[in-house]
């Protein structure tokens, strides 16, 4: 699988992304430089790793939404390109608007960086095929603009539509008002588009798919993506 | 001419930061606060342009970047600096 991980001005997540994909998953991957604009069409994959890019200013992901990599990433994706972003990935993603919805501050106003607990919601997408329906993955987060946020009758349309791929929930699976970490409307960790080619989320599988550390759950949607091709 | 923008939350967006601050008002003793909605202002400084044109051009930047219209509305004034 040819991936491509997107350098923007305060990505700090890009170099965790790589060294998974490149070193433990053995994958070809390249890195992509924000301030060109290429022809994506040899890639499979187009991760766009966490970070602060340009500083969050404004709102997070609403400057490097307009950077000349996407660009060449937006066509990529609205031709059936796979793109994952994660963290501010998932950020920039709403901001371009591949994704629905927008990303808020935490309900607790504050920075949250912890091991939550999230419960796979679909397995019919290129980015969880691998995982077990309905089963419990450990994953970290660390973030401070992460409540995910979607008016009501929208979150009932992308439920229908299998759009909702990961919610927080305690240890069991459980969905409950204390194992969600922010405020995030129905308790959403993760999303895709209505096509299953883009898909944002704000747990890091790539801080937890080094066998070096104890935890590879992470490693459940890295495989899918390769199962895929 | 200058566009005074004003970024607030839309009816309905649950705003912790306006939640705090009304919280902290109510126990200041200011019990005649009933709600609070903390947003952005901003100050865009424009060349020569006619009023229309900057109306036109300043909305547009509110929905382009400005504002980020799934969870915000925005207003704005625009004032002659001659």
């Amino acid at each position: 699988m040819k991936c491509g991980i997107v350098v923007f001005p305060g990505s700090n997540c890009d170099h965790d992304c790589y060294h998974i994909l490149k070193n433990i998953l053995k994958q070809d991957t390249h890195w992509l430089w924000h301030k060109d604009s290429i022809d994506l069409s040899s890639f499979d994959l187009v991760v766009l790793p966490g970070g602060f890019s340009y500083g969050d200013y404004l709102r997070a992901g609403a400057i490097s939404r307009f950077s000349p990599i996407m660009n060449s990433v937006i066509p990529f994706a609205e031709k059936g390109g796979k793109v994952l972003g994660i963290c501010n990935g998932f950020q920039i993603l709403l901001e371009s608007g591949l994704l629905p919805g927008a990303l808020m501050q935490n309900h607790t106003r504050k920075f949250i960086c912890k091991n939550v607990y999230v419960r796979v919601e679909s397995t019919n997408t290129p980015f969880t095929q691998e995982c077990q329906d309905k089963s419990v993955l450990d994953i970290p987060i660390a973030h401070h603009q992460g409540s995910y946020y979607i008016d009501h009758h929208s979150l009932i349309d992308m439920e229908e539509k299998g759009q909702i791929l990961f919610r927080y929930c305690d240890s069991k699976g459980n969905i409950t008002d204390s194992s969600n970490p922010n405020g995030s409307v129905g308790s959403v960790a993760g999303v895709c588009n209505e096509q299953k080619n883009v898909m944002g989320m704000m747990p890091h599988p790539e801080r937890c798919s080094d066998p070096l550390w104890p935890n590879i759950d992470g490693q459940s949607i890295f495989n899918s993506l390769i199962a895929q091709g | 001419m200058l566009a005074q923008i004003h970024v607030t939350f839309k009816e309905g967006v649950l705003d912790p930061q306006g939640k705090t601050v009304h919280h902290a008002l109510n126990d200041l003793g200011y019990d005649e606060v009933l709600d609070v909605n903390v947003g952005k202002y901003l100050e865009v400084k424009l060349d020569s342009v006619s009023e229309e044109e900057a109306e036109i051009r300043v909305r547009e930047m509110c929905e382009r970047l400005l504002a980020n219209t799934v969870i915000e509305s925005f207003r704005f004034k625009l004032v002659s600096t001659e």
